[in-house]
């Protein structure tokens, strides 16, 4: 396989009894690529993602995540990937500071890199006001702005976010999409779902899952002209409705 | 006017969920809270659902007072709540028909009014509903909002979570329940529903940035707004965001949509400027505001 590729997919099926959440699904994820993981509900994105973070081991197939196998090499690839998602994403009882170096401390940084990372981030995200307060009581918002910096303080070749801007307002929601750019414009792989059609459109590629199989997979603008429409929200309808 | 709220205020403790909320929603009119997390949705719902009353303000449900008439307005509304609240441990129809008991009615006296929605999940009327995918969650929910053919149907972010076709589907049904004579109070966090309602409240913080139809609302967007692209977006939106002239920068899918503090930006200048910092591809164009826009350009205040 190809090493400049950050996730190579080659029919990687997940079988639940004979029910094929995941049926042969093939692709490959460039670095430094926004790709957007789409589908409908139980179209089984969740199951592949679970899957190529080494979570859960497939039935059949074959793939690699920055470089690992996702059979033998799955606490390789936990150290190398970054994951953050809207249902758990960081500990509401520790304060912004407690969950930095909680996290810092689980991807085995030194107590100086925790550090050094720490303030840096607070800063960045201009939360020195806050830091020493518990992670519960902070906006949707800005939760979910530190998860995904926390999620990249291991330096992590690619990050999985699964639906990060649920239920924040629009102006977050795009406050969150310029970290994304930021870090993809670093070199960060970006691999995200999303419910928001809008969102789609920010990623370099899309692929769609419609029963468990990858349906479609290009551009933002070259499903659009595949499918004749102007927004990937029309294109997501055609093709989620069979 | 079958819903009224007048002045009210709620506060959790130092929080303050709430602030002097007023508006009516009108007999048959499917009305739509639109805003984020934390804006409040949520109490106003219990509020005019009476679980919970108001630190201040009036509140009446088909003229019923929500504080002193609670009674007999939980009697004539169905409410279906943010977070799945069905027995998990009941099948799909022990759950039907429980809330068809409690409210002194059967199944098959109202099953026209649920059929719809129904027929959907009845293939698993015999699977606990805590089994349940949760598309198949919100039909259940929604079937047991409506077996007791409420005057009033208040649903909580019915679509949060849902695949952009699931809350197309779930829309549609809204549509027909509105036909039938209901009235709707539906709150979601996704701008783009707010198009299918026939008046809005944009809400945030606890309070009410405005009220009117989603046409009049994106009318009274006040600037010319355009879309810019050029071959790097995080580049482009960096540059704008930097541009003297700049009064609102956001990317929107493929474009950024762009406002200019005079109002008519010099395309020539700010295509010089973006070719200046290294961007290629540049194209300006004047679109429409959407409901985000507006809501994005009265959040700002």
């Amino acid at each position: 396989m190809k090493t400049d590729y950050v996730i190579q997919a080659e029919n990687l099926t997940k079988l639940f009894g004979d029910f094929a959440a995941v049926n042969r699904i093939s692709f490959h994820v460039k670095a430094g690529e926004i790709f957007g993981f789409l589908g409908a509900n139980g179209a089984g994105k969740t199951t592949a993602m679970k899957m190529l973070i080494g979570i859960s081991t497939p039935s059949s197939g074959r793939a690699t995540v920055a470089g690992f196998d996702v059979y033998k090499e799955t606490e390789a690839i936990k150290k190398n990937i970054g994951y953050m998602s809207q249902k758990f994403a960081l500990y509401d009882d520790l304060t912004v500071k407690e969950n930095i170096s909680f996290y810092g401390g689980i991807y085995g940084l030194s107590k100086k890199a925790v550090k050094e990372k720490s303030h840096k981030l607070i800063e960045e995200l201009n939360l020195q006001a806050v830091s020493n307060s518990l992670v519960g009581g902070l906006p949707l918002g800005w939760k979910q702005k530190l998860a995904f910096s926390v999620a990249l303080l291991h330096d992590p070749k690619i990050v999985f976010l699964d639906e990060p801007t649920g239920g924040v307002d629009p102006i977050t929601r795009r406050q969150f999409w310029e970290m994304i750019y930021k870090a993809a414009h670093k070199g960060t792989t970006i691999f995200v779902t999303t419910h928001y059609m809008d969102e789609a459109e920010y990623c370099d590629r899309v692929s769609i899952m419609v029963n468990g199989k990858i349906e479609a997979l290009d551009t933002p603008k070259r499903l659009k002209a595949h499918y004749k429409t102007d927004t990937m929200n029309e294109v997501f309808l055609k093709l989620a409705r069979g | 006017m079958e819903i009224t709220v007048a002045n009210i205020s709620k506060s959790y403790n130092t929080v303050t969920a709430l602030k002097d909320i007023s508006f009516g929603v009108e007999t048959g009119e499917l009305f739509g809270l639109i805003g984020p997390d934390g804006a409040g949705k949520t109490t106003l719902f219990r509020i005019l659902t009476t679980l919970l009353t108001p630190d201040n303000g009036v509140a009446t449900v088909s003229g019923f007072d929500v504080v002193t008439n609670y009674k007999a307005i939980r009697n004539s509304v169905g409410y279906m709540p943010g977070r799945f609240s069905l027995y998990q441990d009941l099948t799909v129809e022990e759950n039907l028909n429980f809330f068809a008991t409690i409210f002194g009615t059967t199944i098959d006296a109202n099953y026209d009014l649920v059929k719809d929605i129904y027929v959907q999940i009845e293939p698993f009327k015999n699977r606990r509903a805590g089994k349940l995918s949760g598309g198949m969650k919100q039909k259940l929910a929604l079937s047991c909002a409506l077996i007791h053919k409420p005057k009033v149907l208040f649903l909580d972010e019915p679509t949060t979570g849902v695949d952009p076709v699931s809350r197309k589907e779930f829309w549609d049904m809204l549509k027909r329940l509105q036909n039938k004579g209901m009235t709707i109070l539906v709150s979601t966090p996704y701008m783009d529903e707010a198009a299918l309602c026939d008046r809005i409240a944009l809400i945030q913080d606890g309070r009410i940035l405005e009220i009117n139809t989603p046409k009049a609302i994106t009318e009274h967007f006040p600037k010319p707004l355009y879309n810019i692209r050029a071959n790097n977006m995080y580049l482009l939106i960096t540059s704008l965001q930097k541009y003297q002239h700049t009064h609102s920068v956001f990317p929107f899918g493929e474009y950024v949509h762009y406002t200019d503090k005079r109002n008519t930006p010099d395309k020539t200048a700010l295509s010089q400027y973006l070719k200046h910092l290294g961007l290629t591809e540049i194209t300006i164009e004047k679109t429409k505001p959407t409901i985000e826009d507006s809501f994005m350009e009265l959040a700002k205040k």
